[in-house]
């Protein structure tokens, strides 16, 4: 098993290099840097030019040096912590994303966690009564969370909970507790306004898990066991949960990597709709600008975020099911 | 049958029967069914495809919205840009077919406008002594249907005076039926573009992938890998905004198109990798080696076809995907931009909370979205199962 963990550790490695590169390209691909654009905001403005600070920052940021040199130095910079300056902002980006980048995490994880809630007793009911009425309207509903563009039924949401629980609009907490100490009533607060965010994330991924697991659960439920359990005798629902339902719930962590980008990526757009305080419109409003480096490692945290929770998931997958074979190669 | 075993001309006893035996008379299939197996794989999967009910209903409703958007100036009672500035946030009217209980045909009932002076909000309220009959076939603004053909009939429109607004008009009194109507041109050509590119990606790279092996395969793996892992959402974003503002609207469509199809591509590549790797290990591939033929021939004559319907399949399903995530990256404007008209594009006008509360017509744009997508999804699903018309159900 450790040597399972290390080797699932070590694949992650180039992974990551690549996924940095491909960023860094990303990145690199607008046109001129942001202090171009920000030297020709200033002289348009008519506002006196610190030509020495901007000279200085070119320099330390290594803007005078070739593109793989570049590279070379934002990617040793992050191994340090350095994940490199603001030049909007003027801070280090890691001072800039730490709280965010927290609440990110917090609301993915929370809508992984609702997703399992709501899916896994819909997909028992819908695979135990398949193509009953209420198989066909679940399916249908859940047909209907992947079809609505999410960022439209936050909007309606967040309305639609002003109106009838007195939710304020957007945010991740009522106004007067910004900048407060954690308290009692500013946790409840948040919690109110993650309410949102979580089910318009979670509704995309929450169907699309209900189909796969409902698709595993009727496999499992037509093998010869289960009839032979039936024909000795245990009762319907013992059947169903001793080894059916245990078998499925393999696929239920094994989803978490599938539908892991699918949440982050929901996240960032629902978080810029509602303007949460998570990384969503930061990102945004630093691709907008150019502000390279904070768009960039903020693209290169998400992806570091993701491929560990791949790989929590296939480790937990690991734990759980005695027949993935560690070793070996994969079947032809 | 005899009861009793006769010698053979190889000199061994067995028991032989005397009726008189036809070969052809034992499979006498019906008509139907000497018409199943004749058929050719192409009829079967079609014939597959008409048992899902659902799936050709979808189809049925995905062809006529092509082709309400293929003459999308017929069918749009009015021109894209043409604003009325007397008719600013207007409400939707509904049609009615009977005035005063006597029937005369479909109208609308006109609207009194009046500026309320306390909330500076436009009011418009039904006057139930105007009617303005529906006309047919009439003569609208003027238009060239494809750039070349003068014409000016239009599907329906009010009379001279009265303006019908179906669906309401935004901050310019432009009217939201016919800015669905025509943004349903780029925003249903745009998943069939980004599609066509990342099917054109996923053979080319997973077919390559798939047949050679070895360390092409490892790294293709890899690379697939990575895409995979990123959040796409994110990474569009970055891509959308690495587009120059100076860009004509034309460019950025195409551009976005190559951005939805550039990740897209993994899933299908995938799919052709390990039917390759299946395939390129039976006999007709090694006879077409055996006679020479380049890798690039077998790959695409030999290969390809046998599997392509389940290519249109997976690409059918991956086409809601373009379309929602055009629809979002207009939303948060970086995707289209007007005058090039989109859902999306359509959507960013009802982004702000006034528009949900005041004007919730802003967001009718919404209900074409999501007939689409779910028409898309229900055909993909039939097509998915009709791809292998072999297999049982």
């Amino acid at each position: 098993m450790a040597g399972y963990i290390i080797k699932r550790i070590a694949a992650m490695v180039p992974t990551l290099l690549l996924t940095s590169f491909l960023i860094f390209i990303i990145i690199e691909l607008p046109p001129g840097d942001y202090f171009e654009s920000y030297l020709a905001e200033l002289r348009a403005s008519g506002e006196l030019i610190d030509s020495a600070k901007i000279e200085f920052l070119r320099t330390e940021y290594g803007f005078d040096k070739p593109f793989l040199h570049r590279y070379w130095l934002w990617l040793t910079g992050m191994l340090h912590g350095d994940f490199g300056y603001s030049f909007e902002h003027e801070r280090p980006v890691s001072e800039l994303i730490g709280s965010r980048l927290f609440f990110t995490i917090l609301l993915s994880f929370l809508t992984i966690i609702f997703t399992w809630i709501v899916a896994f007793p819909i997909a028992i009911y819908s695979a135990t009564h398949k193509y009953s009425w209420g198989d066909y309207g679940l399916t249908f509903l859940g047909l209907l969370g992947i079809a609505t563009p999410n960022f439209l039924l936050a909007l309606v949401m967040m309305y639609a909970a002003n109106v009838v629980f007195g939710v304020s609009i957007g945010g991740l907490m009522d106004p007067q507790f910004i900048g407060q100490p954690m308290s009692v009533e500013k946790f409840l607060s948040i919690g109110a306004h993650l309410v949102i965010p979580v089910i318009v994330i979670g509704t995309a991924g929450t169907a699309a898990m209900i189909r796969r697991i409902r698709a595993n659960l009727l496999d499992e439920l037509n093998k010869q066991y289960v009839v032979t359990a039936r024909a000795k005798g245990v009762p319907p629902f013992r059947g169903l949960v001793k080894y059916p339902l245990r078998m499925s719930l393999n696929f239920f962590i094994a989803d978490i990597g599938g539908i892991l980008p699918a949440v982050i990526s929901g996240a960032e757009v629902i978080a810029i709709v509602l303007s949460l305080e998570t990384t969503g419109p930061l990102l945004i409003r630093a691709l907008k600008t150019q502000d390279m480096y904070l768009a960039g490692s903020f693209l290169m945290l998400l992806a570091v975020l993701t491929v560990i929770g791949v790989l929590i998931s296939d480790l937990l997958l690991a734990v759980l099911d005695p027949r993935i074979r560690l070793e070996g190669k994969a079947l032809k | 049958m005899t009861d009793q075993p006769r010698q053979q001309s190889d000199g061994q006893w067995h028991y032989v029967s005397d009726a008189p035996f036809d070969p052809y008379e034992e499979p006498a299939i019906s008509a139907g069914q000497e018409r199943y197996y004749m058929a050719s794989q192409w009829r079967l999967m079609w014939w597959r495809f008409c048992d899902h009910r659902v799936a050709v209903v979808s189809a049925i409703f995905l062809a006529a919205i092509y082709f309400v958007a293929l003459f999308a100036e017929f069918f749009a009672p009015y021109d894209l840009n043409e604003r009325n500035p007397r008719a600013i946030y207007h409400p939707p009217q509904g049609i009615h077919l009977f005035h005063e209980g006597t029937f005369v045909g479909p109208f609308v009932y006109g609207r009194d406008y009046a500026l309320n002076m306390e909330t500076l909000k436009r009011e418009y309220t039904v006057n139930r002594d105007i009617v303005h009959q529906l006309h047919f076939f009439c003569r609208g603004t003027p238009y060239r249907l494809f750039g070349v053909i003068d014409a000016e009939r239009r599907l329906f429109c009010g009379a001279e005076t009265a303006k019908i607004y179906l669906a309401g008009t935004d901050r310019l009194g432009r009217d939201m039926l016919s800015r669905i109507i025509h943004g349903a041109r780029i925003s249903l050509t745009i998943g069939l573009f980004g599609v066509a590119f990342s099917m054109l990606l996923g053979i080319a790279i997973g077919g390559m992938a798939g047949y050679f092996g070895g360390w092409v395969d490892y790294a293709v793996q890899r690379i697939i890998e990575v895409l995979q892992s990123i959040p796409t959402i994110p990474l569009w974003l970055a891509l959308a905004a690495i587009m120059p503002v100076t860009w004509s609207p034309i460019a950025v469509y195409f551009a976005i198109t190559i951005i939805l199809g550039l990740l897209d591509w993994t899933g299908l590549a995938r799919a052709v990798r390990s039917k390759l790797l299946a395939l390129r290990e039976e006999e007709f591939v090694m006879a077409a080696q055996l006679q020479g033929a380049s890798p690039r021939r077998i790959i695409s004559y030999h290969l390809i076809p046998n599997f392509m319907s389940h290519l249109i399949a997976s690409a059918t399903i991956a086409i809601p995907g373009m379309i929602l995530g055009e629809t979002a990256l207009s939303f948060l404007g970086l995707g289209l931009r007007p005058p090039i008209t989109s859902w999306g594009v359509l959507l960013n006008e009802a982004q702000n909370i006034s528009a949900v509360v005041l004007y919730p017509w802003l967001m009718l744009p919404v209900v074409p979205v999501v007939l689409v997508i779910l028409a898309f999804n229900f055909m993909g699903d039939g097509m998915r199962d009709a791809a292998d018309p072999y297999s049982e159900t």
